[in-house]
């Protein structure tokens, strides 16, 4: 494991992570928690509580409402005072429960617990992380059990646990792995029992050196094993993170499992390990949030519903007034116009941004300086391609398989015309999305 | 609650939204384009040394004509004016570079117009223009006016004091080798203390100019060093054939245009391929293009032309040299390519 | 002298040449073909479904689609299309597009400023677009490149507007708007026009825009029955029984209005 392949392209950043020695603080009960139904990629749940219900801490408020889907527990004990909507981090209106708290913080009767979960067979627990509700908590939040049920042709052999977090500024999951090292250990050994699989990696890049030698230290004797990546952007990306640890390519348009692999993010793993031994559903997280305007940036564990104001507001409030805001990272974080949106599963943190840090678009044509292509880490072309959508020639790019994007910022970043070349790569998805779908109904007729 | 009231919540009335990633390297046209002109810089002084005052005055010339037609196309166009990202400043000092320090200012002012106009601006401005426009700019005046763009100066030494050095016409060091006579030596080619257009000649200082550009990555180094070879290998596998000053490797390399056109005419980052592997296709196709053209051509000089000629391939190249993405098995690019 | 009679010469051949080309390898077509692509009106909008006006005519002389697929196309030529291709007339309802939306700059509530590709779906991805309404005119001219008859105009506040006389129902612009804002109405039953596509409940409505439609069912009451539906908090038109013109004056917040 010394000499690492490197992947194609990627880019030094500013990591800018000033939250790696601030300890996790617990933030207190709010008044009112807003808790969308659909945090996760897939069907919204399906609530299976009404207005005027009284909830207790941890019970279900909605249940998965497909295959890929996931169930949503409540933050708190108190009372449902609607089931309304409210604005998600993407723009869009999410099917939300309100719970008015009261205060009590009740829990509710806790899932079974697995007191020897080495002797529970692989089904039970897999059935409890679907039960759980647990997501991938890097921030794309793809419900965990369904990465749990692989492809019955395929045989996963590794497991990666990604503790890269290879984004700038977000300290949230360094943080989790030096105060909560042992039960991410548990929760990589309850991912290896659940597949049957003996290789466990903990992949961390290098940057955290506490977080690592911890890690090493605590993993001794369980069978796992604990890589020190190089620091580069995007090494935590799924494809590039197992192709830097197993030399496996995964090919275009599959999935990990494919090539026998199983990424999932150290929360992830953590939050398993409180399900599985402590009966707990997922329903709180830890978020950072940072940026210069903020006045003590902080890693908080905030339950899910908490506004983005409640946290920022124990942080200290500002300094001075951002330009932007964004929920998760600066390279692949979305930015949001309000402070209203409620903390969910994937919010791995909230960034303000001042107005000196932030560039603006301008439409400048491409210069082919070629810049792009060096950084891209799927080595695609995204001068070319993003020129090509840029005039609607939309078939065009997805021959030139834009859909293998994975939207990391490399090329906007480098690009010295400042183009906007993600922007014109997530359009080309979302059309290629939709005319698929379109083609799939029209076929269904 | 107390405490609440003295912190500050942020105004969210006034906030950018936009898309990932809310990061920026900071890089800018203008600053490639300034770099480029400062990497320039040694090879101006160089040229004032050598040939006098007149050719800043030739420089200055067709740097301010190439920007006011620029300005001038973009009013006509009704586009926002794009002198501000110092293009028109580089392709000026460019096409002032290739110029003999006789050159009427003129003939500036219509190189400028051919390059800019012709070169660039037809196409869509910066970004659009298949062919580098100083090259573009060059050839036009080639062909119109060959006998000033051929009459050298006499060089020998400083000329500080001079406005232009002794009006004694002279050839340069292709010409003598072209006429298959010995050229100068190594250390008048090396420094410039040869005949020929006003940037061209002096070897040093476009060097320097050539490395600082590779170490803050601007160019790519593919190019100047494939192409460099390229030319120094094929006159070299001739001369070892038939040892005669017409096929000199030293004098091909260190004289007339090709540290300029290998450095900063053929790393025009519009009008070469995107990619390291099809910089060293490009860079290959201008030496061998170069080579032929001055030991078989008409002509003692074939830079512009073969950076022409091969601008003219760089979308073919770049189709052909365009890599698979990660993930996407060979058979499946292909088809689809 | 000769010059003349080599070039005279030579542009005989060369049309000799062509012409006999033409007569023995040309592609014969099919003259119903020909007759129905006069009728097409050649703007090649793609609204009947097809890639251009010559494909559809294809289409229609082969029997893979039938006539009276194209909205623009006048009735009289549908009429005409249907006696050469000796089938029933069927004749469809011609259409028009509606922007369901009154929520320009003055009355919509801007929560940010955009700063990206200027398109309509683009700035859908990103934060879902500008205006604090979730459901509005996000107002940034995708309709109007999409439309192949110049009939969409982008008033300068930022809201997309219909010139009725140039619309002929293709459907173009409803399938670029990402959010559904623009609906294809039946061309005479489009009297009056509900000038909101919001669902959500109008406190929630009025914070984010003053043009919205309140829910206050006025509107419906006034009506004759079934000629205004309520939708959730919205009202919408039955075209197929629309109501009277006079029914604008009862709408508090001016969002059912005459069409314009």
């Amino acid at each position: 494991m010394n000499k690492q392949i490197k992947f194609y392209g990627g880019v030094k950043l500013d990591e800018g992570k000033m939250t790696s020695n601030e300890p996790i603080i617990s933030a207190p009960l709010e008044p009112l928690y807003t808790v969308p139904l659909q945090q996760h990629i897939g069907a919204p749940a399906k609530a299976v509580v009404q207005k005027g219900d009284k909830v207790l801490r941890g019970q279900l408020l909605g249940e998965a409402g497909s295959f890929v889907s996931a169930p949503v527990h409540s933050p708190t004990s108190g009372t449902v005072r609607e089931l309304s909507s409210c604005l998600g981090p993407a723009g869009a209106q999410l099917p939300a429960v309100v719970i008015e708290s009261d205060g009590e913080d009740t829990a509710a009767e806790p899932l079974p617990i697995f007191a020897n979960w080495q002797e529970a067979s692989p089904d039970e627990l897999k059935a409890r992380v679907a039960e759980a509700g647990i997501v991938g908590m890097g921030g794309a939040a793809f419900p965990t059990a369904v990465k749990l049920s692989p492809p019955p042709n395929v045989t996963i052999d590794t497991v990666i646990l990604n503790g890269v977090e290879c984004e700038p500024c977000l300290t949230a999951d360094h943080r989790l792995m030096l105060e909560h090292t042992e039960t991410i250990i548990t929760g990589a050994r309850i991912i290896a029992r659940i597949l049957g699989v003996k290789q466990i990696i903990i992949a961390i890049e290098m940057n955290k050196p506490d977080a690592l030698e911890m890690m090493t230290k605590k993993a001794e004797g369980t069978g796992v094993e604990v890589v020190g990546l190089r620091v580069l952007y995007p090494q935590g990306a799924e494809k590039q993170l197992i192709y830097t640890v197993t030399g496996r390519k995964v090919p275009s348009g599959k999935l990990p499992a494919h090539v026998g692999c199983l990424v999932t993010n150290v929360s992830s793993a953590a939050a398993i390990a409180d399900a599985v031994c402590l009966g707990k559903p997922l329903y709180e997280r830890i978020t950072t949030v940072t940026g210069t305007p903020v006045a003590k940036p902080g890693n908080i564990l905030c339950r899910v519903g908490t506004p983005y104001s409640s946290a920022l507001a124990l942080c200290g409030g500002v300094k001075e007034d951002p330009l932007k805001i964004i929920s998760g990272g600066p390279m692949m974080g979305m930015s949001v116009y309000s402070l209203d949106i409620p903390i969910i599963k994937g919010t791995s943190g909230i960034l303000l941004l001042a107005a000196d840090e932030v560039s603006q678009y301008t439409p400048n044509a491409c210069l082919r300086c070629g810049r792009c292509n060096d950084a891209c880490p799927m080595e695609m072309i995204p001068g070319i391609l993003s020129s090509t959508i840029e005039f609607h020639h939309f078939s065009l790019a997805e021959r030139w398989h834009v859909m293998d994007c994975i939207e990391c910022g490399c090329c906007s970043y480098v690009c010295p015309a400042g183009r906007p070349l993600v922007q014109h790569m997530r359009r080309a998805k979302a059309v290629a999305n939709a005319t698929r779908r379109a083609a799939e109904a029209a076929s269904k007729k | 609650m107390s405490e609440q009231t003295t912190i500050r919540m942020p105004d969210t009335s006034k906030l950018v939204v936009s898309s990932s990633p809310h990061y920026h390297d900071m890089g800018s046209i203008p600053k490639i384009m300034f770099t480029v002109l400062a990497a320039l810089a040694p090879a101006v002084f160089a040229s004032i040394y050598f040939f006098g005052w007149r050719a800043l005055l030739v420089l200055s010339v067709c740097m301010v004509s190439c920007a006011a037609i620029e300005a001038l196309l973009c009013r006509l166009m009704r586009r926002r004016i794009s002198i501000g990202d110092g293009s028109a400043l580089v392709t000026g000092l460019l096409l002032g570079m290739t110029l003999p320090v006789t050159s009427p200012l003129w003939m500036c002012i219509v190189g400028s117009f051919i390059a800019i106009g012709l070169g660039k601006m037809v196409y869509g401005g910066l970004g659009g223009n298949p062919f580098n426009p100083a090259s573009v700019g060059r050839v036009a005046l080639l062909l119109a006016c060959p006998s000033a763009m051929t009459t050298w100066v006499t060089v020998s030494g400083c000329a500080l004091n001079k406005w232009v050095v002794d009006a004694t016409t002279g050839a340069t060091p292709l010409e003598l080798v072209a006429q298959n006579q010995p050229g100068p030596g190594f250390w008048s080619l090396f420094l410039g203390n040869i005949g020929g257009s006003i940037g061209e000649t002096c070897t040093l200082a476009l060097i320097v100019g050539g490395v600082f550009l590779i170490a803050l990555k601007i160019i790519r180094w593919q190019i100047p060093v494939f192409f460099i070879g390229t030319v120094f290998l094929i006159t070299g596998i001739a001369y070892m054939v038939s040892p005669c000053p017409k096929f000199n490797p030293m004098t091909h390399v260190l004289s007339g245009g090709l540290m300029l056109g290998a450095f900063f005419m053929a790393t025009d980052m519009v009008t070469s391929p995107l990619n390291r592997k099809g910089a060293v296709v490009f860079a290959i196709g201008c030496g061998i293009i170069t080579t032929i053209i001055r030991l078989w051509g008409s002509y003692p000089e074939g830079i512009s032309y073969a950076i022409l000629i091969m601008n003219a391939l760089t979308p073919l190249i770049d189709r052909y040299t365009a890599g698979r993405p990660f993930g996407v098995a060979r058979k499946a690019s292909q088809k689809n390519a | 002298m000769i010059d003349i009679v080599m070039m005279t010469g030579t542009g005989v051949l060369l049309g000799l040449a062509i012409g006999l080309v033409v007569r023995y390898f040309g592609v014969p077509v099919n003259p119903l073909v020909e007759s129905l692509n006069e009728l097409m009106p050649g703007a090649n909008c793609g609204g009947c479904g097809l890639a251009g006006c010559s494909d559809y005519a294809n289409a229609m002389a082969t029997g893979r689609a039938k006539p009276g697929l194209c909205p623009v196309m006048s009735a009289e030529a549908v009429a005409k299309c249907c006696e050469l291709l000796g089938v029933e007339s069927d004749t469809t309802e011609p259409k028009i597009a509606v922007v369901c939306c009154s929520g320009d700059d003055d009355h919509a509530a801007k929560q940010a400023f955009y700063n990206g590709v200027n398109d309509c779906l683009n700035a859908m991805l990103v934060a879902g677009g500008s205006k604090g309404c979730t459901y509005g005119c996000l107002g940034l001219g995708s309709c109007a490149r999409a439309c192949p008859f110049g009939a969409i105009e982008m008033l300068p506040n930022h809201l997309a507007k219909i010139h009725a006389d140039l619309c002929t129902g293709c459907g173009k612009c409803y399938m670029a708007c990402p959010r559904n804002v623009i609906k294809l109405v039946p061309r005479s039953a489009a009297k009056v026009h509900v000038y909101c596509n919001s669902p959500k409940k109008a406190p929630i409505k009025r914070t984010v825009c003053k043009a919205a439609c309140i829910g206050c069912r006025k509107c419906a009451k006034t009506a004759g029955e079934g000629q205004i539906i309520m939708n959730g908090y919205l009202a919408s038109i039955n075209y197929d029984n629309p109501p009277a013109e006079g029914i604008v004056e009862v709408c508090p917040t001016k969002c059912l209005r005459k069409a314009d």
